[in-house]
């Protein structure tokens, strides 16, 4: 591990309402960023999923062609390619340019509530609520998974990929996470349903959400706790979590309609942003600078820091 | 290429050599095309301006012509300089390069066309003429090589050079007559010797002994297309040798033979026997001169041409590019009348034709034949059961009067063994008995002997009791009819009624009776008094068709089946090998904050391959097939698998049923969710892991828990058990519904090899089987006794999953019905009232599970008084929504996700409300079989 830099700047939160997104698509399931932050996808209640620039406040295309609620999506590391997955058991790749569904996955039971590229989009993954994580080949044409994980005892809530690692938040209260370089499954058990995980940047924590109105941080090898983040209140719902662009917060969906932000190291509660009265459901950290979507009941809000000025010149479209 | 080192120097060089190359150095890739460049002679790049514009050359700096552009700056008047006019080359519109060495009009000295002739002759002729012009230059010789041109391959020359002429074939030389070489050409270059002609006797030439000859040449394949539109092989008249007679040879007709052909071919120049001059053939006629005179009226026919394809005939080399052969040995010409085609090498035309093929003409067929078949009911009798016979003959009136045994296919497989004199099938006829364990059979034999003690009672009381004599005529011929058929039902084989011993004892005794040909009156009089006469001819028809019934199966399972050589691998599972630590730890390792080593599994875990691929990352275990977590073969029934398996959620059934036997459904054994913890469940926990440890400890000193051992635990949990769904059942009525369904019991008491209990149901059906005999109910029978009790368990078990399966509902369905319904956590609702704070107090009504809840939560906190009453219709209702819940379940996870799904709700705070009714049934097993671990 480096040292850390002997005065890190001060961090600024989104705090300021930049752009508020009518998606008009019945609930927003899930807001996520694209891989560099210029655009955005939201998943809708009402089958559909648009892609918009955030920035600008415009929508870009609505990709049309799921059974039932879009639950989650995610772009390829190049933009060309979406994933989305949703109510209606099938995971959905789709072109960008053209708007058409390129392959769709069928083979889980049951809803499916995440998705993922892996880093080269050669893989996706996609967990169920019929608690396993499927491995979608996208180079073959092959319409069964690479490999089934079906090591969860229940619905598999959240996921996420890294280079070699397989990261799962399951129901059962565990968060799982799939070696592959190593060839090992560590499993950590949260006492709560896991609703969403996170790693951190730097590749060494992860971070679950639970049920119990708990975060916790946790250490990648050891499975140590390193923090726990808690004034929230999530104990119904599948509520995002995610870490700031430079891993020195840590961010919750409540479900009192605020978003909370509490300091990595310390612990303390730094912010609580009031989105609206509903539940906050999804939320998205920008990945590089100091950006936050958040998604209520039909509407996505777009945040940024206060000295964040209306238009940059590195935010293009 | 260069030979690369002086150990072989004979090896001749050409060209220039690579400079070899450096190590570690590159092979410099050759300059693609685009960036070659052309340089001027004075290194000037030139450019390239399109082939028809001027080529690299577009004038005066890339101007076209000169400095002055299009205008040509010879331009002058021709009026003044008439005289000067100049007669225009091409050259004098070439460009520099062209009249280079490489242009199209080279000015440097090069060889000429002339010398580049194919023709040695002409070669050698230019270049002496060129010698003698040169020839008072002293070194004319060397000029002459030096002139000679190249065109002469390497192969020639050096074949030249080893001796070679042109005209011969290439390879040792070979003793053979000169003669045969010039008529067989297409013999092979390396000489095998050919099997001698006829011809060759007669030509008789001098040979000495001594003197070996050349190898003939191989004649190269011509291959030049047809195009025109002559037949195949037709070559017009060379008018140069056929008029000089060049050719000489054999006759020079149009269908001349192939070998003759190919001479011509060759250009060879045969010695012309002078009358041979001119044009002669068949279309000429024959001169006055000329012998031969038979071909004259020869006519053309088709047969003369080759109609099929065929392979290569060895003769010529022309590979079927000919014209057809005209076979003109003449002494055989009824030969080639029979015989159309080229004889193989080594035979010959037979002289004797062979026999003419027989034919055998078809049968005729009687005039009255009709060619469909008509099956007359015919009974054939089999020589061991004449009561049958006579029965039959009786009923139907019609019986062919064959001897028995005459038709073949009325044998048996037994009497045909008999016939062939072979042994009987090993293993003879096991009976079921043979696989019941001694203790069982001691518990028939004591069964047994106890309804024979009864019936002896009750025949002995019964004795002075009369009956109606009229026993039925009908009866009677059954019992003629089943006298030889009947098998000896060795007492205890087969026991149709063994539920109710008496009528077993009875039917064993009607059998007795049957095959002794005893009168039905004598064991009449054992039958029961308390019967009625129409009873007792019911239950005679019972027994009969039973007898028949055994008599079948019996039979045919003794003969299809043989004792198993090797114990099935039934009782052993799959379970993963690392098995997750005991949720109870993790539990309070959470709660105690203590994350970490306590709350880590590690698993050995195996990605695909193709996986590992498409992550870019090295397979871990590339030399292991197992993907996913490895797994080993466990006892099924091992208490172990259970422990391990089943987490926290295994409450004491006992436990609580002895503390409060009078109530126990609400509130008492509740549901734990994952994140209270008790201190009688820590205790229980403590104790069932001591329990695991120690076990686990003697098994590795014993390997298996002793088979006593795991029937003693299971009778031990049967007892609480019962007791408890009594009393669950005479309680609440409405727990009817959601009681766990039979198949679980039956899972749960066949599992403790009591004969009795399992046997009882099978024989229930048994027994109803039998009233109606169907072909098909003998296997199944068959199958339901053949088994040994632990597969019977086994069976027992799938039946349920099946049943379970055509309930399942699928997911999409079923949230379309009820969006309430989900698992895990929920997804926040559609829309929000603005006016509400608190967004669960507004809800879809579509979601009748959340109201429920929520409502549940705030009688919970308001009425505490009136809980019990409440509970009881929250439970109810929650019960019905639970057996949907059920429903849409995938099979396999079932337990342990209706299990953790319960804890998702309980977080809801219901985790008080009894669930113990609401498991399913696997589970329900599950907990059981963990019962006796927490008992030692």
């Amino acid at each position: 591990m480096a040292f850390p830099e002997p005065k890190p700047q001060k961090t600024e939160l989104p705090k300021k309402l930049v752009q508020t997104l009518e998606c008009k698509q019945g609930a927003v399931r899930a807001v996520r960023f694209n891989v560099d932050g210029n655009y955005c996808l939201t998943c809708g209640s009402d089958k559909s999923l648009k892609l918009w620039n955030p920035h600008k406040g415009t929508v870009l295309k609505t990709y049309s062609g799921h059974g039932y609620e879009v639950l989650d999506a995610a772009g390829s590391f190049d933009n060309s390619q979406l994933c989305s997955c949703g109510a209606d058991k099938t995971v959905v790749l789709w072109d960008v340019a053209t708007g058409q569904v390129i392959r769709k996955f069928r083979g889980h039971a049951g809803k499916v509530n995440c998705v993922q590229f892996n880093e080269e989009a050669t893989v996706i993954l996609s967990g169920s609520i019929d608690s396993s994580i499927r491995c979608w080949d996208c180079r073959s044409r092959r319409p069964e998974p690479i490999q089934i994980l079906d090591e969860a005892k229940d619905g598999v809530s959240s996921l996420k990929v890294s280079d070699h690692e397989i990261l799962s938040g399951s129901v059962d209260g565990h968060v799982r996470r799939y070696d592959l370089r190593a060839g090992e499954l560590c499993s950590d058990y949260v006492g709560s349903p896991v609703t969403s995980v996170c790693f951190s940047k730097d590749g060494q924590c992860t971070l679950a959400a639970s049920l119990d109105s708990t975060l916790r941080l946790l250490d990648k090898d050891t499975g140590e706790m390193l923090g726990e983040y808690t004034g929230h209140k999530n104990t119904a719902y599948k509520l995002d979590c995610c870490l700031s662009e430079k891993d020195t917060h840590v961010g919750s969906c409540s479900e009192d309609g605020k978003v909370y932000f509490w300091d990595l190291v310390e612990g303390s509660l730094t912010l609580s942003l009031p989105v609206s009265r509903g539940v906050v459901q999804s939320l998205s950290f920008h990945p590089s600078e100091p950006g936050l979507l958040t998604a209520t009941e039909g509407h996505v809000w777009f945040w940024r820091e206060e000295s964040h000025e209306a238009q940059e010149p590195t935010l293009g479209c | 290429m260069e030979a690369s080192d002086s150990e072989e120097e004979d090896l001749a060089s050409y060209g220039t050599s690579l400079e070899p190359l450096l190590e570690g150095q590159r092979i410099k890739k050759p300059v693609p095309l685009q960036e070659q460049t052309v340089k001027d002679e004075k290194g000037r790049y030139k450019r390239f301006h399109g082939a028809f514009s001027g080529g690299f050359s577009a004038g005066y700096f890339n101007t076209v012509g000169s400095k002055e552009g299009w205008a040509p700056s010879t331009f002058v008047s021709s009026r003044q300089k008439r005289a000067d006019k100049r007669v225009l080359g091409p050259e004098d519109f070439m460009d520099e390069e062209d009249l280079g060495e490489y242009g199209i009009a080279p000015k440097e000295i090069t060889t000429t066309e002339d010398f580049a002739s194919k023709h040695k002759d002409r070669i050698k002729e230019k270049a002496r003429q060129i010698a003698e012009v040169a020839s008072s230059i002293p070194g004319a010789t060397a000029l002459g090589d030096l002139i000679s041109p190249a065109k002469i391959t390497i192969g020639v020359e050096l074949l030249r050079k080893m001796g070679w002429k042109e005209g011969q074939g290439v390879g040792p030389r070979v003793k053979r007559k000169p003669r045969k070489q010039k008529s067989d050409p297409e013999v092979k270059v390396y000489g095998c010797a050919l099997p001698p002609d006829g011809s060759e006797d007669e030509e008789d030439e001098y040979q000495p002994e001594n003197v070996t000859f050349a190898p003939k040449d191989v004649m190269p394949v011509d291959l030049t297309p047809k195009e025109n539109v002559h037949g195949l092989g037709y070559k017009g008249l060379d008018p140069t040798k056929a008029l000089f007679g060049v050719s000489g040879g054999g006759d020079f007709s149009l269908f001349t033979d192939g070998s003759e052909n190919t001479s011509n071919l060759l250009g060879d120049l045969r010695p012309s026997k002078g009358r041979k001059l001119g044009i002669s053939g068949q279309a000429f006629g024959v001169g006055a001169m000329e012998e031969e005179d038979e071909d004259i009226y020869a006519t053309e026919t088709l047969s003369k041409y080759d109609t099929v394809l065929k392979d290569e005939e060895p003769g010529d080399c022309l590979y079927g590019w000919t014209a057809p052969k005209q076979y003109k040995n003449k002494k055989e010409v009824e030969k080639e009348v029979r015989y159309i085609g080229k004889i193989l090498d080594g035979f010959c035309l037979a002289s004797k034709s062979s026999a003419p093929k027989k034919t055998y003409l078809p049968p005729e067929l009687p005039r009255d034949y009709r060619p469909v078949h008509y099956f007359r009911p015919v009974i054939t009798a089999r020589n061991e059961n004449p009561f049958l016979l006579q029965a039959l003959v009786e009923s139907t009136g019609k019986l062919e009067t064959d001897t028995p045994q005459e038709s073949r296919h009325t044998l048996n497989a037994s009497q045909r063994r008999e016939l062939l004199g072979e042994t009987a099938l090993e293993g003879p006829s096991p009976s079921v008995l043979e696989y019941l364990s001694g203790k069982d059979r001691e518990r028939i034999k004591e069964v047994k002997q106890a309804a024979e003690q009864q019936m002896k009672i009750q025949t002995f009381s019964q004795q002075s009791v009369n009956r109606s004599s009229s026993s039925d005529g009908a009866h009677h011929k059954w019992q003629m009819v089943l006298g030889g058929q009947i098998a000896i039902p060795g007492s205890s084989d087969f026991k149709p009624f063994a539920k109710n011993p008496e009528k077993q004892k009875r039917y064993e005794d009607y059998i007795e009776s049957l095959k002794q040909g005893q009168k039905v009156d004598t064991q009449e009089s054992r039958s029961d008094p308390g019967m009625t006469e129409w009873e007792r001819g019911r239950e005679r028809e019972e027994f009969f068709k039973a007898a028949v019934l055994y008599k079948s199966s019996n039979s045919i399972l003794s003969s299809r089946f043989t004792r198993a050589k090797y114990e099935d691998d039934t009782d052993k599972v799959e379970v993963p090998r690392d098995q997750e630590t005991d949720i109870d730890d993790k539990e309070s390792a959470v709660k105690m904050k203590m994350f970490g080593k306590l709350t880590r599994d590690k698993f050995e875990w195996h990605p695909e391959k193709l996986l590992c691929k498409r992550f870019n990352v090295p397979d871990p275990y590339s030399d292991s097939s197992i993907v996913g977590l490895p797994k080993v073969k466990r006892d099924k029934y091992s208490v172990f698998n259970f422990l391990t398996l089943s987490e926290s959620s295994t409450t004491t059934v006992t436990q609580t049923t002895e503390k409060m036997p009078q109530n126990i459904n609400p509130n008492k054994p509740k549901k734990p969710s994952r994140w209270d913890v008790s201190d009688k469940e820590k205790k229980r926990k403590d104790s069932i892991s001591e329990f695991i440890s120690l076990a686990r400890s003697k098994v590795e000193n014993q390997q298996q828990l002793p088979e006593s051992t795991k029937e003693e635990a299971r009778n031990r949990t049967k007892e609480p058990l019962t007791n408890k769904v009594v009393n669950e059942s005479t309680d609440q009525e409405e727990e009817e519904e959601s009681r766990p369904s039979m198949d679980l019991f039956k899972a749960i008491f066949a599992s403790s090899s009591d004969e009795k209990s399992s046997s009882s149901s099978s024989e229930e059906d048994s027994d109803e089987e039998v009233h109606q005999p169907t072909s098909a109910v003998p296997d199944s029978e068959s199958g339901s006794h053949a088994n040994p009790p632990d597969t019977s368990v086994s069976e027992v078990q799938e039946n349920m999953a099946v049943t379970n399966e055509p309930d399942f509902v699928p997911p999409l369905l079923k949230e379309e019905l009820n969006k309430g319904e989900e698992f895990g956590p929920k997804l926040p609702p559609v829309f929000f009232s603005k006016t509400t704070q608190k967004p669960e107090s507004v809800l879809l009504s579509s979601s009748p599970e959340v109201n429920k809840k929520e409502k549940h939560k705030k009688n919970k906190e308001k009425y505490k008084a009136k809980r019990e009453h409440k509970h009881k219709k929250e439970k109810v209702r929650k019960k019905k929504h639970k057996k949907h819940r059920h429903k849409g379940k995938h099979k396999n996870k079932k337990s342990e996700k209706s299990s953790s799904s319960d804890t998702a709700d309980s977080s809801d705070s219901l985790s008080d409300v009894e669930k113990i009714t609401n498991l399913s049934p696997q589970e329900f097993l599950q907990r059981l079989k963990c019962l006796p671990a927490r008992k030692q």
